[in-house]
């Protein structure tokens, strides 16, 4: 970008403001509409600028139970929600690294087997094995439990794929000076490579707690409890076809509640793994 | 303290591949042996089994009289300094030179004084609070000895310690390896491919080609009488001009004719050589009296200020002459190379000495 116009910088600034107006515009109407009483909404044109019942709406919709939802509150969804999303995110990373650590360093019987029976699993989504799936967790028992929603999701061949190619940069003789060093392999682990692999697992986690969080299909299926919804769901429950029964102005609280998790996750974990980048080098 | 003794060792892979095909070495006490060679030559493999970082398909690796054959790296009680280094990126110099010490669960106020007194002695004190990225490549090299050092191990290994260093810095490097270990007092084996670094590092000199020890003993008794014609080459530089003689009818001739004064047991030999630093050059029209006197045609001229090399085409190859200072002769001149008979070497069918 050097000697550049100032034309083209303009033209530059202008795409990208244009793009951040597509973008978060809607957000923004969201957010206005959220702050209007439901006469408001339904009488167009929506304003342009937030109404006057921030307090109302939020605090209606966070403790006080919305109807079509079976009287549940906002608050409960964001609990379940974020149990469910922590709980993928948190599992996955945990059995991928742990797989991918068993396949790069350890030479055992059937190795490349078992790293081939964990690739074609990218071939089975949670769509394709649903059913059986389903089938599962009934037999388990596991309908309407945390649980049930977050094992089923849980096993990752991409992020297991990701963290084997990450490990296979690490030199061997890094590996061989640790066993010089007489760390075993627990040690070696512990000490070097998750620490090794702060960049990963911060990028990791950010994607997959929005996967979590943004789950729709599989939480819909293992809960029937008003009380285990997850907050997506909730969200497509409290719209009704019938426009005069919905509660605009709590879905759209609900929906601007819904978005700050993950924004959250964002915002912060960039910030880890910006310094991550930084601070390592192999 | 510690004494290394490798006996018939042997290294195949399961591809079939014979990386050392059975090499007996004894380090004594306190010497410092250094593994020499071309690359793909078995020597790093050969280090890498005396740490157990490789297993061994036959033969026998014993630290001081013991047999580690089955021990682990970290049973062996070694330390190892790598050709990269690798040291723990993530770690502060202070707990890379640490990290061993810990896992062997000495007390923590004993791992300190170590630490510190090792990073005195090899000038790190100021640098324990970095990161290794935050180093320069020599700061590094000394973090990886002090790693090794630090642990006070029977026996250091070393890959190549030096080859990712600049030519000045190498020099200072090796000067300071020789002096700690001399200093420490620990049987050490240090492999490269430097021929020069082999001659001033080793107490014994081991040349190995294609997985065989071609040549062992002390750095200048190798360099005086090699064994083969593989290690005349491959020690000294430049290398060793060598003469390919074919049978005339009076006993072995240059393959030109130039006539060739012998010893009775070298009437066999096929090849000839001598140094470079072994023969004189002379402008006198009158024979110069020698056991080989060669017309040569100056090819080159290599000025290295102290020293000049002259490359020359002559006996029907090229060779390699040096002259003290500055070179009196130009490209193009002719001139006669001179070597004594004391300072032939001659090497039969096999490439093996003869005399």
């Amino acid at each position: 970008m050097i000697g550049q116009s100032s034309s083209r910088i303009f033209l530059a600034h202008a795409v990208l403001i244009l793009g951040i107006l597509i973008v978060a515009f809607p957000i923004y109407y969201t957010f206005v509409a959220s702050t209007q009483t439901l006469q408001t909404i339904l009488k167009p044109p929506l304003p342009l600028l937030p109404g006057d019942q921030f307090w109302n709406n939020y605090s209606e919709a966070l403790f006080g139970g919305v109807g079509r939802i079976g009287g549940v509150s906002v608050g409960r969804l964001l609990l379940n929600t974020t149990v469910m999303a922590l709980g993928i995110a948190v599992g996955k990373i945990f059995i991928s690294i742990l797989s991918a650590y068993a396949i790069v360093f350890f030479r055992f019987p059937l190795r490349m087997v078992f790293f081939w029976l964990i690739f074609i699993t990218l071939m089975l989504p949670v769509e394709v094995r649903i059913l059986p799936t389903y089938k599962v967790m009934v037999d388990l028992g596991m309908i309407d439990t945390y649980a049930g929603l977050i094992i089923p999701l849980i096993a990752s061949a991409t992020a297991t794929l990701l963290f084997r190619q990450f490990f296979m940069t690490i030199p061997g003789e890094l590996v061989e000076a640790a066993r010089v060093d007489g760390a075993g392999p627990w040690r070696f682990f512990f000490d070097i490579l998750l620490p090794l692999s702060r960049t990963n697992i911060a990028a990791l986690f950010v994607i997959l707690f929005i996967y979590g969080w943004t789950q729709y299909l599989w939480p819909l299926l293992v809960t029937n409890s008003n009380n285990m919804n997850t907050i997506v769901i909730a969200l497509r429950r409290m719209v009704s076809f019938a426009d005069a029964d919905t509660q605009w102005h709590l879905v759209m609280v609900t929906a601007m509640l819904a978005i700050v998790p993950p924004i959250l996750v964002v915002v912060l974990m960039q910030r880890w793994f910006v310094r991550g980048l930084v601070d390592s080098e192999k | 303290m510690a004494t290394v003794d490798l006996k018939d060792v042997k290294k195949v892979y399961p591809s079939g591949f014979e990386a050392v095909k059975g090499v007996s070495i004894a380090v004594p006490d306190k010497q410092l042996c250094v593994l020499v060679g071309p690359s793909g030559c078995g020597k790093s493999t050969l280090l890498r089994m005396i740490a157990g970082l490789e297993t061994i398909s036959s033969g026998t690796v014993a630290i001081d009289g013991k047999i580690v054959n089955s021990i682990g790296p970290t049973e062996r009680d070694i330390a190892m300094v790598f050709q990269n280094y690798a040291l723990y990126p993530h770690m502060k110099v202070y707990d890379n030179m640490a990290y061993g010490l810990r896992n062997r669960g000495t007390p923590k106020d004993e791992i300190d004084s170590r630490v510190r007194s090792t990073a005195k002695v090899l000038e790190l004190s100021t640098l324990l609070d970095r990161r290794p990225r935050e180093l320069s490549g020599g700061q590094r090299q000394r973090v990886a000895m002090g790693r090794a050092i630090v642990r006070n191990p029977r026996v250091f290994l070393f890959d190549e310690p030096l080859s990712n260093l600049d030519a000045k810095l190498r020099g200072q490097m090796r000067v300071e390896i020789k002096n700690l270990q001399r200093s420490l007092g620990v049987t050490s084996v240090y492999v490269t491919h430097d021929q020069l670094e082999a001659m001033t590092l080793a107490d014994i000199l081991v040349v190995m080609n294609a997985g065989l020890v071609e040549q062992m003993g002390a750095p200048l008794d190798v360099y005086e009488k090699p064994a083969s014609t593989f290690v005349a080459s491959f020690i000294g530089a430049p290398p060793m001009n060598l003469l390919a003689l074919t049978a005339g009818s009076s006993g072995p001739m240059l393959a030109d004719g130039t006539a060739i004064a012998f010893a009775p047991e070298q009437a066999r030999a096929a090849t000839v050589g001598f140094r470079p630093e072994d023969a004189d050059v002379t402008f006198n029209a009158e024979a110069p009296s020698g056991a080989l006197v060669l017309p040569a045609l100056v090819a080159a001229v290599e000025p290295v200020g102290a020293e000049s090399f002259l490359h020359c085409a002559a006996g029907g190859s090229s060779i390699i002459v040096r002259v003290a200072g500055r070179a009196t002769a130009t490209v193009g001149n002719q001139l006669r190379v001179v070597a004594k008979a004391e300072k032939l070497h001659w090497f039969d069918h096999a490439g093996k000495r003869v005399g």
